[in-house]
């Protein structure tokens, strides 16, 4: 098996040899940075492709075709677009808090993707927290979209952080249970051991019936926590024109929308490390060829096609149901969600005694 | 890590945390009073990354930012007119303000000199100091020597009176 272990360590050794430590630190950092924030950019614009391309299919168009081959240089071209837009100042807003607003909601998103691992050594934060650091980490974002909201002076965008906090504080419960079950699994927190451990069997096989229904929930409460699919109250179009960033503009607003697609993909991203393996390939006990051949699969493309998989569930559902109400949301996670985590909790402990 | 980077980095921290929490008390908007002291709070969880406490910084994050700080922007929704300013102070008001600020300086310097700091010598910044999540797991619901059971299980008794009493408020009638 091929791991990028190899070149970053590589990469380490040679500045070490050449360079005093703080300097090899430094550059480190330096290149850390360049490579996940192009990495973040990249995987947004293949990400607002697919999901223009999927919308489209499901409603039995044919989508974005006309820049480049198949469209795929569209999302470029809105890149290039939305960069080039002019920033509306707004009347009568509060400018510190609401440029601060777009930059703590994608800072929040960018700190929960270091932590992804995408591959052995390709994984920028490693603690031994792991799981709750990238809980602890996504929060950051909520007092983003409510200040967004409220600073924008505007009664959609305040209704809409409104919605919007509720959601997000209620569904982290359940994406933190969720997780939680799979610590109890583990008796890890951190994520590339949580990887590790899954050599001979994804915890959602070896977890049995309490790891299905923890992926489950993680997946419906992390759909809920990224504003999105039947959960997207906070920006209901009909409702509130475009909830809490309504009043941004040109690249403001472009920030609000990378984090969107980009936490889409972390939330896809850690149930298939948690639940589906991460990087791990395929292992079945007992059939040797079997696993050789499926470890000749370079470990990046089994994350990037679990991933892939896990998004292609979150727009299915985006795009196949209608949205929910207020009250219906929050009673679902509540007095649905949050107690079955809870038994669900209880249930993997037995098991695991 | 080098010393001078680390100074580097501590410095900048402490004086964003000075500017910020004078920021926080000075600033006549209420939400903005309450988005310094979010402020104050990250970088407090970036001195515990600092050295090294990665689980403190995480509670820091999730209890401070996650929590409080939303609860208190909610309130701020809920209770505030739009545009609402504080209005200035009165000198009375500055005089009991500026006893406090004394007392508590006088407290933290008395625990200063009186405290004996176990890693003064050689400052114990350097090096890889992280604690294993095992162990301060074990440590919260030990009932052993220097374990933490006990404080634990009477913080969620009190949480669970703070629910009671936010169901009681919040009930229909």
């Amino acid at each position: 098996m091929f791991h990028f272990e190899v070149v970053t360590n590589w990469i380490d050794a040679l500045l070490r040899e050449h360079l005093s430590e703080g300097w090899t630190l430094l550059i480190e950092f330096i290149l850390i940075g360049v490579v996940i924030l192009t990495v973040y950019s990249v995987l947004a614009l293949i990400l607002i492709y697919l999901e223009r391309k999927v919308c489209a299919f499901f409603q039995c168009r044919i989508g974005p075709n006309r820049v480049g081959p198949f469209g795929v240089l569209q999302s470029v071209a809105d890149m290039v677009k939305i960069l080039l837009k002019e920033i509306i100042k707004i009347n009568k807003v509060d400018p510190f808090l609401f440029r601060l607003a777009c930059y703590l909601v994608i800072i929040a998103s960018i700190c929960t993707f270091g932590a992804i691992p995408f591959d052995k050594g390709l994984q920028a934060v490693d603690f031994n927290i792991g799981v709750f650091y990238l809980l602890a980490v996504s929060s950051i974002g909520v007092v983003g979209i409510l200040i967004a909201g409220w600073s924008s002076n505007n009664k959609y965008t305040l209704i809409g952080a409104m919605r919007s906090g509720a959601q997000l504080i209620s569904y982290e419960l359940s994406c933190g249970l969720s997780l939680l079950a799979i610590v109890v699994l583990s008796g890890t927190m951190q994520l590339s051991q949580i990887v590790e451990q899954q050599a001979d069997a994804w915890f959602i096989f070896k977890g049995h019936i309490p790891a299905l229904i923890a992926f489950i929930i993680y997946l419906i409460a992390g759909h809920a926590e990224t504003n999105r699919g039947p959960f997207d109250l906070p920006e209901a179009e009909s409702e509130l024109t475009a909830g809490y960033h309504t009043e941004y503009s040109g690249i403001q607003f472009g920030f609000f929308y990378l984090a969107e697609y980009l936490n889409m993909f972390i939330i896809a991203a850690i149930a298939a490390t948690v639940f589906l393996g991460g990087w791990m390939p395929l292992h079945i006990p007992g059939w040797e060829s079997f696993n050789g051949i499926m470890d000749y699969i370079p470990p990046v493309l089994w994350f990037l096609g679990k991933t892939f998989f896990c998004i292609f569930l979150a727009l299915w559902v985006r795009w196949s149901f209608p949205r929910l109400r207020i009250d219906q949301l929050l009673s679902l996670e509540w007095k649905i969600l949050m107690p079955i985590s809870l038994i669900n909790i209880l249930l993997m402990t037995l098991l695991v005694l | 890590m080098d010393p001078i980077i680390n100074l580097i980095l501590f410095f900048c921290v402490g004086i964003a945390m000075l500017l910020l929490s004078v920021l926080a008390i000075t600033t006549r908007s209420l939400l903005r009073a309450a988005i310094y002291l979010l402020l104050v709070l990250i970088c407090t969880a970036g001195l515990y990354l600092f050295l090294n406490f990665h689980f403190l910084a995480a509670v820091q994050l999730s209890v401070y930012a996650g929590g409080v700080v939303i609860l208190f922007v909610f309130a701020i929704f809920l209770t505030t007119n739009k545009g609402e300013m504080l209005l200035g102070h009165s000198f009375q008001r500055y005089v009991y303000g500026a006893l406090a600020v004394i007392l508590g300086v006088a407290v933290t310097v008395f625990a200063w000199m009186k405290h004996r700091f176990l890693y003064a010598p050689g400052p114990g910044l350097t090096g890889d100091w992280e604690i294993n999540m095992k162990v301060i797991g074990q440590t919260l619901l030990g009932t052993g020597k220097h374990q933490y059971l006990l404080p634990f299980e009477i913080l969620s008794v009190l949480l669970l009176a703070c629910i009671i009493g936010g169901i009681l408020i919040a009930r229909k009638k």
